[in-house]
């Protein structure tokens, strides 16, 4: 009996998102689900009726008929108290919770008996949980959606360029916290033409920062330190203050500041300090993500946009939801690759397998019963990285070829067997021998120094040449057909050396004209 | 004509080839060599056969055999598919072998030349060298065309004890080969000759069905280096220069072929030769070595062509398997419209990928690919950060991040084309079954990393499909 998979219309003011479109509603029509959706779901996100009646989903009128009829619910944000009323018993419920923030919600969703998954709970940490990590795809766009917002609300243009009307300066961002959405801002500044610099407590994330073409701002602070006393508190102090010295610095000179620093389960920390606003050149804009947590600027209003000071400061709290078209798309990815999990069988039934990682991770009601937090996760031990030694050095390269030159050992010991071989062919071979000998090893000399030119694209063709070429022992058997033959000839078996000569002859034929047509008809096709 | 005449023509067909090889240095100039070839061919044949080693009572049989020899080779040439251009040139190598055996025995029968002393004995160290040679670049190419063909299992076949039999195989050859020398007459000498060659013929049949499949591109450039030695050993025992110079430039040229070949797979020629690449001990992945961990993302060819769609610039990395499923052209289809959609697309080719060097070159060139766009691993390998979709068809072990993070992989230190770079990788492939290597691949499980799964051709036609539509 293949399960129904509810979608309600958001009822959270301002809301826009939906949480699953029409495209990912045939995907999941795919994987034996049926799936309803409100009237009017996804209006506010540019998805009509029509749209996911096309796709296979019945249109369900109201919210309360949608709940009642539905195993799974798919939501977006953590359902109002009207909605925990709707929560069906036995029923499952997916969507942003929030446990540690909401443990009143948690008691009423447990007291409804009913299975929930909290995507906001997902263990990130695991490397197949990526494809449902619906916080990095949320963030990512409020990161983008930061900038165009900034963008909005500044004056001037992003990009420096130099006008028949007067010369541009490019604009100063500085994006404080490079997590997700902080990366996602300075990506986008930076593709705006602006000059984006970024700090973040954690000194790693610097390479990130410069591969998406900000400039990682270091807080200046082990030379303050290097006299401390009382080394972690003294040294939290000082970095402190370095910190709050660097980021005063900055808001003297940025012209935008986006702030994404969060501390999870606290208020966001203050960054940015009336001071530090006042101090900022006017028309400047300040967009602050962390607005819902408080805020890292003094003086933000959440969910406002106002100026102080001749600055704007954002402090949008829905800024996924005003890009309500990429968000739902990417939200609902999302929770098609968790019901992908959920459903490995692929009948339309769900199976909560509380021994899966992500899953038992995910849970947090499990039939009435609260399963939050989870148990520390038992990630697999990393494998010993020993190196042996030997393995960790580079390849060695030999010496000759087209490389580095050779190693003085080595070529010393080329030198002293090539001496002894020249010494050996020049004591014991006859003179005609020796002509021969230095055409052949000149033109082994030749050979080398002319193969290296070769392209490696035509590699082909100069095998298929150099095998034409090699047909050349054709002259041997030729002088071997009807040679002149003086009074030597007594007792040759003329007849035999015929035969062989002509069979020769033959088989290097046909790689003399096979070799070089066949070279022909490949090097016609090379071509620009 | 002359004798001085007939020397300075083999001077001047020298010079030709020296230009032919010279002219490969470059697309444009390469068809202008090859003709060089053709001349210094023509020159060189016309001026031995009125030179004065030829009386005119040859002439027939020389003009017969070379329409006859030249009528099957001009057909093969015409009928030959691009893709079986390694066994084409395998099976050409073990014609001058054979010819080099055969003028061999032709000139050790022939009492019209006689020498005393050392002359003598050189002349007939010249004369076993050359059968030597040429009966083990012959078999030797008869096994290779039949494992490229198909005709013969691409397996490493290994016999137990093999290094053992190959060394006493060695000393057999040097023992008959002093036999050989203190034989008084022709019929003494013709025993240790053709035990000799027996022993070379199976010393090359054993040589190459030792060596797998993807050691190929070593074996058939070792090959065409070996006959060009067997070409300069038979110039040796006739005295001829031209031969000698001919012969030595070819067995260079296949000699770095070879060597840039081993370089590729950071392997060295020994070890390629003694054969078994994969299965030798020591190289299996030591326990709790890094196995790749996560989960393969399949993806349909649709979502495929929608990534290219998008995409601001594509590299296509082709292997082994868009030869065998003769896709080339359908890539070529796919690159045409996406650069008319102003998609920057370029081809990375590995020094091994295919069968035999720059194997992919050829296909690409069929397929009417322009050479600009095609580039070596290392023109490009630095691009891949930049780069959004890099698609992978049919190569495994070229784009293996093993060789590269993995000490312990038997591949390691193999320079590789670094796909998972790319914003996203493609890689299409039949099924999850490891390169020719053995190796698991940690790029398929990589996050940015897609699976199409499918015979090349077929899914690239419905990629195709997909982009036009």
């Amino acid at each position: 009996m293949p399960m129904t998979i509810g979608v309600p219309r958001e009822t959270y003011a301002g809301e826009k998102r939906v949480a699953t479109v029409p495209e990912v509603v045939e995907k999941l029509i795919k994987l034996g689900f049926k799936v309803s959706v409100e009237t009017g779901a996804g209006a506010a996100a540019n998805f009509s009726d029509e749209a996911y009646r096309a796709a296979g989903a019945e249109i369900v009128a109201t919210a309360a008929e949608l709940w009642a009829t539905s195993d799974i619910v798919f939501k977006v944000r953590a359902p109002s108290p009207d909605e925990v009323g709707l929560v069906r018993e036995g029923g499952t419920l997916i969507d942003f919770i929030w446990p540690a923030q909401n443990p009143e919600l948690m008691q009423q969703l447990a007291a409804r008996k009913a299975t929930v998954l909290a995507i906001d709970s997902l263990p990130r940490q695991l490397s197949r949980a990526q494809k449902m990590d619906a916080l990095t795809s949320m963030a990512s766009i409020s990161g983008y959606r930061a900038v165009i917002e900034a963008a909005n609300a500044f004056g001037r243009f992003f990009n420096g360029q130099i006008t028949a009307a007067g010369k541009v300066p490019p604009a100063k961002v500085f994006v404080a916290g490079a997590g997700v959405a902080g990366l996602a801002a300075i990506g986008t500044a930076a593709n705006l033409g602006a000059i984006v610099r970024a700090n973040d407590t954690r000194a790693e994330v610097a390479d990130q920062v410069v591969s998406l073409g900000g400039e990682f701002v270091k807080v200046d602070y082990e030379e303050e330190g290097s006299g401390g006393g009382g080394y972690a508190k003294v040294m939290s102090e000082g970095f402190q203050k370095a910190q709050r010295e660097m980021y005063a610095k900055q808001a003297v000179e940025a012209d935008i500041i986006i702030t994404t620093a969060l501390i999870p389960g606290k208020p966001a920390p203050k960054l940015i300090t009336a001071e530090m606003v006042k101090s900022m050149k006017p028309g400047s804009v300040i967009v602050d993500m962390a607005a819902e947590q408080g805020g890292n600027c003094e003086l933000t209003e959440p969910g406002q946009a106002v100026v102080k000071h001749g600055v704007t400061l954002i402090g949008y709290t829905d800024l996924a939801s005003r890009l309500a078209k990429q968000a739902s798309t990417l939200y609902s990815n999302n929770l098609l690759r968790l019901t992908e999990e959920l459903c490995k069988t692929k009948d339309g039934v769900i199976d909560v397998n509380m021994d899966d990682d992500a899953i038992r991770g995910l849970t947090v009601i499990k039939d009435g019963e609260i399963t939050w937090p989870p148990p520390p996760l038992q990630l697999p031990t990393a494998p010993a990285q020993a190196k042996p030694a030997t393995a960790a050095t580079p390849p060695k390269k030999s010496g000759h070829g087209a490389g580095e030159p050779a190693s003085g050992r080595s070529l010393a010991i080329t030198f002293a067997v090539g001496a002894l071989l020249f010494w050996l062919v020049g004591a014991f071979a006859p003179a005609s021998f020796l002509a021969h000998f230095t055409v052949f090893v000149l033109a082994c000399f030749i050979g080398y120094m002319v193969i290296w030119n070769v392209t490696p694209a035509l590699h082909t063709p100069l095998m298929s040449v150099t095998n034409a070429i090699s047909s050349i022992i054709a002259v041997g058997a030729l002088i071997q057909v009807a040679p002149p033959l003086g009074d030597a000839a007594e007792g040759r078996p003329d007849a035999l050396i015929l035969g062989l000569a002509v069979a020769a002859l033959t088989l290097t034929a046909i790689n003399m004209f096979g070799g070089f047509a066949v070279t022909r008809r490949m090097l016609a096709m090379f071509r620009k | 004509m002359s004798s001085s005449l007939v020397t300075m023509a083999y001077i001047a067909a020298t010079i030709l080839f020296i230009l032919s090889l010279g002219g490969l240095s470059n697309p444009e100039t390469s068809r202008r060599g090859n003709l060089y070839g053709i001349v210094g061919m023509t020159i060189a044949v016309l001026a031995t056969v009125f030179g004065p080693r030829v009386t005119a009572a040859g002439f027939p049989w020389i003009i017969g055999s070379l329409a006859v020899g030249g009528t099957i080779g001009l057909y093969a040439a015409r009928k030959v598919q691009m893709t079986q251009m390694p066994e084409l040139v395998a099976i050409m190598h073990s014609l001058v072998g054979l010819a080099a055996c055969i003028v061999g025995y032709a000139s050790y029968v022939d009492t019209s030349i006689t020498f005393t002393g050392a002359e003598k004995a050189i002349h007939e160290v010249e004369i076993y060298l050359g059968i030597l040679i040429g009966a083990i670049t012959f078999s030797g190419s008869v096994i290779a065309f039949g494992k490229l063909s198909g005709k013969i299992s691409g397996k490493p076949v290994l016999l137990p004890a093999r290094h053992w039999l190959n060394l006493a195989g060695l000393l057999a050859v040097i023992w008959f080969g002093a036999a050989f020398l203190g034989a008084h007459d022709i019929d003494a000498g013709m025993m240790p000759l053709a035990v000799m060659t027996v022993i070379a013929l199976l010393f090359g049949v054993h040589m190459v069905m030792a060596i797998g499949g993807a050691d190929m591109p070593v074996v058939v450039s070792m090959l065409n280096s070996y006959s060009g030695w067997a070409a300069a050993a038979t110039g040796f025992m006739l005295s001829n220069d031209l031969l000698i110079v001919t012969g030595a430039l070819v067995g260079s040229s296949g000699a770095i072929l070879s060597y840039i070949m081993c370089q590729a797979m950071n392997r060295n020629f020994i070890s390629v030769i003694a054969g078994g690449f994969g299965t030798g001990g020591g190289t299996a992945p030591a326990a709790g070595g890094a196995q790749p961990a996560g989960e393969v993302t399949a993806i349909s060819a649709v979502e495929t062509a929608e990534l290219l769609r998008d995409s601001k610039s594509v590299i296509i990395v082709p292997g082994y398997g868009m030869a065998v499923a003769q896709a080339q052209h359908t890539v070529y289809e796919i690159t045409k419209l996406l650069r008319e959609k102003g998609v920057n697309v370029r081809f990375g080719i590995h020094p091994v990928a295919g069968r035999m060097p720059g194997h992919m070159n050829v296909l690409l060139a069929e397929a009417k690919v322009p050479y600009d766009i095609v580039f070596e691993m290392d023109e490009l390998n630095e691009d891949f950060p930049d780069t959004d979709v890099a698609m992978v068809i049919g190569a495994n072990d070229i784009v293996n991040p093993a060789a590269e993070d993995d000490p312990t992989s038997p591949i390691a230190g193999m320079p590789v084309l670094q796909v998972w770079k790319a914003r996203t990788s493609i890689v299409m492939k039949r099924s999850m079954a490891s390169g020719y290597a053995g190796v698991d691949n940690p790029l398929f499980y990589k996050d940015n990393n897609r699976m199409l799964f499918g015979d090349a051709k077929t899914m690239l036609d419905e990629v195709l499909l997909a982009l036009k539509s």
